[in-house]
């Protein structure tokens, strides 16, 4: 990361740890962080280990691969099988479908080709004869590349399989759960970079929840932490911007207009929680040309399989840490995934499998 | 998914931005940005996008944020913890 940015100190990370002891209250807070980076960078710098006892920090529905339903998956397989090249973000090769997954699709001998941004698909299509396939997953920060790609002139053999989600709708879904426990959310920094501060409103002000955007950096984690913690201490729940290098209140005015010209909201299904009121972006109908779903037979979406004894849905809703899954680092390890968590790079089991990090062992 | 990074701009050319990530020379379209960026400005990249334009500065007044907080607790430090502290409210 580029010098300016770094906000590596461990004097001030000791005081705002020491913040955060100061305003802990006594009973037991859960938090709630709903962005795989998050879960990295709190993993990878050991700071669960600087928080009081009664503090936990979660990570919720923060793995867009994990969340895609197996159906989407089952349509890119089709499409693949059909004899197109799908392309996709690599962390979704390995996650299993209704049946199987992609990378099982591309070891049968279909072309399937992992890219790292969506303009890398152009790049594919623009190579090729052949039908190319976007598989589009991610949230808020990912869309606008998407709608940027649809919008910029592709080529007549390039179409979208959209599979983008919405992070408020999600996180006011986890709310209405009987029994989530839910004290405060960090909400995450890129995607609010792109939202800005207006949708947590919309979705959550009803809640009285306190919301806290946060960055990536050690520090800026603390910081969060403790001003959700001053939140709650002074019983003034709101939406807070502790992430303003990055974070504009209207957030970034050019990708929201990509994504609202290209997509319209519509009702999305989660993998591991169930289907969320206006939690995802389809194209619109003036982009039924580019639209895989269109383009290409696809089967009937199935529901997504049960995996016996996988915690996934809990781990997804924020009900349970990956240590409280008796198949964690057990059964279930990188190499041998039973469920979407430990597949995803951004899926809380995985994280917690890559940095040895246990709660209740 | 949505990690994003910092890169400093060398030169732009219509909607594409020539970068440096800390030694590491790429390019990033400015489509999903909404103001014009420089040679020399800072951006934030997704995925091979830009997503905002960073000021140096902005580093420098975060860690002033964090001072204030931590500075804004500093009556309740365990020295005079004689009684239950009472909870900080707001920064000073
Ligand atoms: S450790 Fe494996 S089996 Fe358990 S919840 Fe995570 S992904 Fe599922």
């Amino acid at each position: 990361m580029s010098a300016p940015f770094r906000l590596a100190d461990p004097a001030r990370a000791r005081a705002l740890a020491e913040a955060i002891r100061l305003l802990a209250p006594p009973e037991p807070v859960k938090i709630v962080h709903v962005c795989g980076t998050h879960e990295v960078a709190i993993a990878h710098n050991g700071l669960r280990r600087l928080l009081p006892e009664t503090v936990t920090i979660l990570e919720g529905p923060g793995c867009p691969v994990c969340v895609t339903p197996a159906s989407d998956i089952d349509a890119a397989v089709a499409i693949a099988k059909s004899g197109a090249v799908v392309c996709s973000f690599g962390d979704m090769m390995r996650v299993p479908g209704g049946r199987i997954s992609l990378e099982q699709a591309r070891s049968e001998g279909c072309d399937i080709r992992t890219v790292l941004s969506a303009k890398d698909a152009v790049k594919e299509a623009r190579e090729t004869k052949k039908e190319v396939v976007f598989f589009a997953v991610g949230f808020e920060t990912t869309a606008p590349m998407t709608a940027a790609i649809v919008l910029d002139d592709p080529p007549d053999n390039l179409s979208v399989l959209a599979s983008h989600k919405l992070i408020p709708p999600a996180m006011a879904a986890l709310l209405e759960l009987p029994d989530h426990g839910i004290a405060g959310y960090l909400a995450p920094g890129h995607v609010s970079t792109i939202i800005g501060t207006g949708p947590y409103r919309r979705w959550l002000d009803r809640y009285d929840i306190p919301v806290v955007i946060g960055g990536f950096e050690p520090l800026d984690i603390l910081y969060a932490l403790a001003l959700i913690l001053r939140q709650i201490a002074d019983s003034a729940p709101k939406v807070e911007n502790a992430y303003p290098r990055a974070v504009d209140a209207p957030g970034n005015p050019a990708a929201l207009k990509l994504i609202e010209e290209v997509f319209e909201v519509r009702d999305a299904a989660w993998r591991g929680i169930g289907t969320i009121p206006s939690s995802g972006l389809e194209l619109r109908a003036a982009f039924a040309g580019i639209d895989a779903r269109r383009r290409f037979n696809l089967p009937e979406a199935g529901p997504d399989p049960e995996i016996p004894g996988c915690r996934c849905p809990d781990v997804l809703t924020a009900r349970a840490v990956p240590s409280d899954c008796p198949l964690f680092a057990k059964r279930c390890t990188p190499l041998t995934p039973v469920g979407p968590c430990m597949v995803g790079a951004e899926g809380a089991c995985s994280i917690w499998f890559r940095y040895g990090e246990r709660i209740n062992p | 998914m949505c990690l994003a990074a910092p890169a400093r701009v060398i030169s732009v050319e219509g909607k594409i931005a020539h970068v440096d990530y800390g030694g590491v020379r790429t390019t990033a379209r400015l489509d999903t940005l909404s103001e014009p960026v420089e040679p020399g400005d800072y951006i934030l990249i997704h995925t091979g996008f830009a997503i905002q334009r960073l000021s140096p500065e902005d580093g420098r007044e975060t860690l002033a944020l964090f001072d204030e907080l931590t500075a804004s607790l500093e009556p309740h430090r365990p020295e005079d913890e004689g009684d239950p502290p009472e909870r900080p409210s707001g920064v000073g």
